[in-house]
């Protein structure tokens, strides 16, 4: 049980005063993220992410920064459920689902019942997904350690191809979506020649397009423009939860184990599967209005209906870090800014973060055993605290948001460029939500771009520009192969249905 | 804020999809102009800096086309509305300003530009007296400057009002 002692190893380094220290300030932070609009996981770690610079630099300070931002993470995802279930707004794109029943629940005088559910089944989707996290990366991390340039390629393609084949959004605007996110990668010096690359000219240009700096736009100008448009009026349920409620809720939970269950291996899988946590949600909350017995009354305030899709969210969600940490690649926004920390603070993110930084990757992994112990105990006890947060006006919040993320933009590369350059991403993530072309595969191809195209080219002077290279063995040919049948889903699917309502019609003919 | 809310539609939403399908596809076009230009080949030593992005450039090219060519048969989207006259309003009422903001920024520093910001939103939209305005405004600027300059010690742009304060 190699695992097991790593993991007690890494108990050991989280366990130091100040890391237990800044997990509650992350995780305070993160909730507060959570709830705000305009803020969220991605955004609020990109801002916050300058602000460690200088913390990474001390010995052990890249563990201990790690450990901030993940809190950060956890934070915001225990805080979406807060606005969902009071004020039916979801915080989160992720707790849009914890709404249908939660708000319901709420109404009926039941808020405090809603929040322990959600809260409770957070906390268990997240420990199913960091007992994974424990004994799986290190098993695909060392099997990762024998990938060549067209193993991560095939493994780049397949994070891409799972966004088209899995997303809610049409197929071609997701693949749009991304182009533009590997087309803005592209901008600036060609890692491998030299050579300029679409920057016309302009000196701004010169060193590309910063990732943090879309995530800020588009998910923080982009959403605050959105909930404009709603005119914003919050009126939301009171929120008391005393222990009595707590204690009751918890003795109805064991209940739903089979929907936790169901929810967390659908989260799980969804996290590490590039989905997300949003899709994720939604799946299960799906799958157990199917098979619960009270399926039928999904909407109307059953607890059963918040356990599923927080467990599924935040199973997601902490999974997403797995294939981060063992591939560098990363399953969410979030672990996608998460690695862009990694990489500026001086890590490389892969199989051989395992060999070489034993320390800092177990000490985040058992860090997120413990942050989400204080994340429970955090939300349990503050939830009047955060909720009263919410009705501060939204004419003083909003443009105190707008600072904030200038800032985090300026911060970033210390230039006024990237503060344009946010206000523009704004603009953009506004009218892309509005006509559902999903962001998570542009901000994904913004951060893998470079990397992306390096193993391409990696691989083809390997072979000499022959692609058959992608099904040249066993290991990277399944991979290709599995990426091209997810890029072909959608089509798949349609034929199917095609093929089905036609045999179908043709019984119901004669 | 509901008062008087215009819902006459600003614009429809075939008319945005085509119009981000479009800017989209010139987005491609001008990526493959640029990867040509550079040369997209294979040289004597490999793929040249042009190879990979004229495809991303190609892929861009097609999706929006196929976007574009979906947006003009959908007839169920014809007369759906993409934003409100209202709404349309009140996200410019807050865009324009927020522009306005980061223009000043390079002017006078972020700290001032911060606290006119602010104080103009709660004004303008909040309606707040002006002791209100001020306290807010200028603490919110104070914080931000004690956490950025002092706690973590990371500049930030700074304009004549600080150097006149000293602080610079």
């Amino acid at each position: 049980m190699d695992e097991v002692q790593s993991l007690i190893q890494g108990f050991v380094v989280a366990l130091s005063f100040k890391n237990l220290a800044l997990m509650f300030v992350g995780i305070v932070l993160g909730v507060i993220i959570g709830v705000l609009p305009g803020l969220g996981g991605a955004n609020g770690v990109a801002i916050l992410l300058p602000l460690t610079f200088s913390m990474a630099q001390t010995p052990g300070g890249t563990t201990s920064a790690i450990i901030l931002l993940s809190c950060i993470y956890w934070g915001a995802l225990f805080g979406g459920a807060i606005t969902s279930i009071l004020f039916n707004i979801p915080g989160e794109p992720w707790s849009v689902a914890t709404t249908f029943d939660g708000y319901p629940l709420a109404q009926q005088g039941r808020a405090g019942n809603a929040l322990t559910a959600a809260f409770t089944s957070s906390f268990v989707g997240a420990l199913i997904a960091v007992i994974v996290i424990t004994f799986l990366s290190p098993v695909v991390a060392r099997f990762a350690l024998e990938f060549g340039p067209p193993e991560f390629f095939a493994v780049y393609l397949l994070t891409f191809c799972a966004f088209v084949g899995m997303s809610k959004e049409p197929p071609f605007k997701t693949l749009a979506s991304m182009m533009l996110g590997f087309a803005l990668a592209a901008v600036g010096t060609d890692p491998v020649t030299g050579a300029l690359r679409l920057t016309f000219g302009s000196t701004a240009l010169l060193s590309g397009f910063d990732f943090l700096v879309a995530v800020i736009g588009l998910f923080g100008i982009g959403e605050i423009l959105l909930t404009l448009e709603e005119g914003l009026a919050f009126r939301g349920a009171s929120a008391k939860i005393n222990l009595r409620v707590v204690l009751d809720t918890w003795k109805e939970l064991p209940r739903y184990w089979l929907t936790s269950l169901r929810s967390a291996a659908v989260g799980c899988f969804m996290g590490i599967v590039p989905g997300g946590a949003t899709p994720a949600s939604f799946m299960s909350y799906g799958v157990a209005r199917r098979f619960s017995p009270n399926g039928d009354k999904f909407g109307t305030g059953q607890v059963e209906g918040v356990v599923a899709p927080e467990t599924a969210a935040h199973a997601a969600g902490t999974s997403a870090l797995l294939p981060m940490l063992t591939l560098g690649v990363p399953g969410s926004p979030t672990a996608a800014v998460l690695l862009g920390g990694l990489l500026i603070w001086g890590l490389q993110p892969g199989p051989l973060l395992f060999v070489e930084q034993k320390d800092f990757v177990w000490g985040l992994i058992a860090s997120m055993y413990l942050g989400n112990i204080a994340g429970l105990i955090v939300v349990l006890t503050c939830v009047p605290l955060f909720a009263a947060i919410l009705r501060i006006p939204f004419s003083v919040i909003a443009p105190i948001i707008i600072v904030i993320c200038a800032i985090g933009s300026y911060t970033v590369h210390n230039s006024l460029f990237d503060v344009w350059m946010m206000v523009v991403f704004g603009i953009a993530g506004y009218v892309f939500k509005k006509l559902s072309y999903p962001l998570a595969p542009l901000v994904l191809a913004i951060v893998l771009g470079d990397r992306a195209e390096a193993s391409f080219r990696q691989a083809m002077l390997y072979s000499q520009g022959d692609m058959s290279v992608f099904f040249s063995n066993a290991l990277v040919g399944s991979l290709t192969g599995l990426a091209l049948l997810l890029l072909f889903w959608p089509l798949l699917s349609w034929l199917i249905s095609r093929v089905r309502a036609s045999t179908s019609g043709a019984r119901r003919l004669p | 804020m509901d008062e008087g809310r215009d819902a006459r539609p600003a614009f429809r939403q075939k008319s945005a999809e085509m119009a981000v399908a479009v800017f989209i596809f010139l987005l491609g076009a001008i990526v493959i102009y640029d990867s040509v230009r550079l040369g997209a080949r294979w040289g004597d030593d490999g793929p040249q800096a042009g190879y990979f992005p004229s495809y991303i450039g190609l892929i861009l090219c097609v999706a929006s086309a196929v976007n574009l060519g979906l947006a003009l048969l959908n007839r169920r989207d014809q007369d759906r509305t993409f934003v409100e006259v209202g709404q349309l309003k009140l996200v410019l009422t807050v865009l324009i300003p927020s522009a306005i903001y980061v223009g000043l920024i390079g002017w006078t520093g972020i700290y001032v530009a911060s606290a006119v910001y602010v104080a103009f939103f709660m004004r303008w939209l909040g309606k707040y007296s002006w002791w209100k305005v001020a306290a807010v405004s200028v603490g919110n600027s104070v914080v931000f400057f004690l956490i950025f300059e002092i706690w973590f010690k990371v500049p930030l742009p700074k304009g004549p009002v600080e150097a006149l304060l000293g602080l610079d």
